[in-house]
């Protein structure tokens, strides 16, 4: 036998019996957040690159998605907040310790830089639109002159959103199944998936969508092979971590992580997308939906996995 | 200064009056506690091991939810006593999920609360709430940097363990066995 109780009675509020401190909200977020990044860093990226004519769709339209998911994610992340009123004092400090703080001060830029990018693009969804005072227009040529280092800035930061999402969850070393220095690599893979799944499912023009259905094919099998990694580095670990890993092998969110994320939300649009490339007609939207379904649905398992998952006293 | 305290888990009988000290010295809303005790049954009959623990914050030294915390509301102040500054604090939760020992809470204020180590009675001279009435002072707290204090002298006569220590928080309540 080998029992440990807490025998005076502790039922903290979202402490007990397990840790459920971060909901739905969250899990949003850091869907929002990564499809954000990726379709900026698709944008910059292009826009660079000189190919702004042949792929049109992922340096003019795409982007215009970015801002909206950004300000749906920031809205979550301040939904889940329980000290509402201060959230303020987030921008009083910067700590670089905290992957929360300088996360927040990403955020504020690459959410600035997507509008900026959008009102330089807005003519394109609107000819007819008009800055009106001669102010705004002032900065739009101001930017339009600055365009190059905007995408620079754009392209740098997305990435740095990317990565942050995943690191914000692994540098908690008190949930082994976080606790994982492939989440950062890897939440930025699964957001990149998503960013050229959303320009595939926008684009109207062949050569784009071939282009995107390929990078999401490459994007895709690096997304398995960091997997497949963090489960050797879970396995070859300490107890903690191999239970964490056993969460997935058999314990309680095996069926939702192995059906959802690696069946529906990977191989099966990967396969789909290899279709695709031989030739075959495959109905445009199906790869697109199920890979942001298998990013949006990555980020919950890990959110609510995470929580479970302990240290063994 | 480095406050710590040392549980004597072969004295503690599992009462819980610091449990219910804590929550009257410190206004700790109903249904939550700063501090709690944990029983540890091992081996098999007749051979039985049983292990009564006074557990709180491990006010530690290379805190998690210190580095985590994304405004500074949670900091070391004097003595090494990790606390919550609650109008920095924005409940973002990040520390409660860093903490190893699960040892914060949400307070239904929003804020995060914890164990102080009573500091308000502490700076006062006083021992903290759940030192001063355990009826069977199996809690001794002090300076650990002074070597003549009851917890240093403690620590040096007995044998001790810490929690987690793999966790590599450098935990600052130590449980004689």
């Amino acid at each position: 036998m080998n029992e440990e109780l807490i025998v005076s009675g502790r039922n903290n509020l979202m402490v007990d019996p397990q840790l459920n401190i971060w909901h739905w909200p969250i899990a949003l977020y850091l869907f929002l957040g990564g499809l954000a990044a990726g379709i900026l860093f698709f944008a910059a990226l292009y826009y660079i690159l000189g190919k702004e004519k042949e792929y049109s769709t992922a340096v003019r339209k795409a982007p215009f998605i970015a801002p909206f998911a950004l300000v749906i994610g920031l809205a979550a992340l301040f939904f889940d907040l329980r000290h509402k009123a201060f959230f303020w004092q987030l921008y009083t400090t910067i700590r670089l310790q905290s992957p929360m703080s300088w996360g927040a001060w990403t955020l504020l830029v690459i959410t600035t830089a997507s509008f900026i990018w959008c009102a330089l693009h807005i003519r394109d969804l609107f000819p007819e639109f008009d800055w009106k005072y001669k102010f705004l227009k002032d900065r739009e040529t101001f930017f339009n002159k600055h365009k190059k280092a905007l995408a620079w800035v754009m392209l740098v930061f997305a990435v740095i959103t990317g990565i942050y999402t995943g690191i914000l969850l692994s540098a908690f070393n008190a949930r082994p199944l976080w606790n994982t220095s492939v989440l950062g690599p890897l939440f930025l893979a699964s957001g990149v998936s998503a960013g050229a799944a959303a320009i595939v499912l926008m684009s109207k023009q062949q050569t784009e969508r071939l282009l995107f259905t390929k990078l999401d094919l490459i994007v895709l099998g690096i997304e398995l092979f960091l997997i497949i990694h963090m489960f050797m580095g879970y396995l070859a670990g300490p107890q903690s971590q191999i239970e964490a890993a056993g969460l997935f092998l058999g314990g309680q969110y095996t069926a939702v992580f192995w059906i959802f994320v690696i069946t529906i939300g990977i191989i099966l649009p990967a396969m789909l997308d290899v279709m695709e490339l031989r030739g075959f007609h495959i109905p445009a939207v199906a790869p697109g939906v199920l890979v942001l379904f298998g990013s949006l649905m990555f980020r919950f398992v890990f959110v609510f996995a995470g929580q479970v998952s302990h240290w063994l006293y | 200064m480095r406050y710590a305290m040392a549980v004597d888990t072969r004295k503690c009988v599992g009462c819980s009056d610091c449990v219910v000290a804590c929550q009257t010295e410190n206004d700790v809303p109903l249904g939550y506690c700063r501090d709690w005790i944990v029983e540890t049954n091992d081996g098999t009959y007749p051979q039985l091991f049983t292990e009564i623990r006074s557990e709180r914050c491990n006010h530690c030294d290379n805190a998690p939810c210190v580095r985590c915390c994304p405004t500074g509301a949670s900091h070391i102040a004097e003595g090494g006593i990790v606390l919550v500054k609650h109008n920095k604090c924005i409940g973002c939760g990040a520390c409660i999920a860093s903490c190893p020992y699960n040892a914060r809470y949400p307070h239904p204020d929003g804020y995060v609360d914890k164990c102080t180590f009573c500091e308000h009675r502490v700076k006062d001279g006083m021992k903290p709430s759940c030192v001063a009435v355990c009826p069977t002072k199996c809690l001794t707290f002090g300076d650990l940097d002074d070597p003549n204090s009851e917890v240093s002298n403690i620590l040096k006569r007995r044998k001790y363990k810490t929690l987690i220590p793999e966790a590599g928080t450098k935990p600052q309540l130590y449980f004689l066995i």
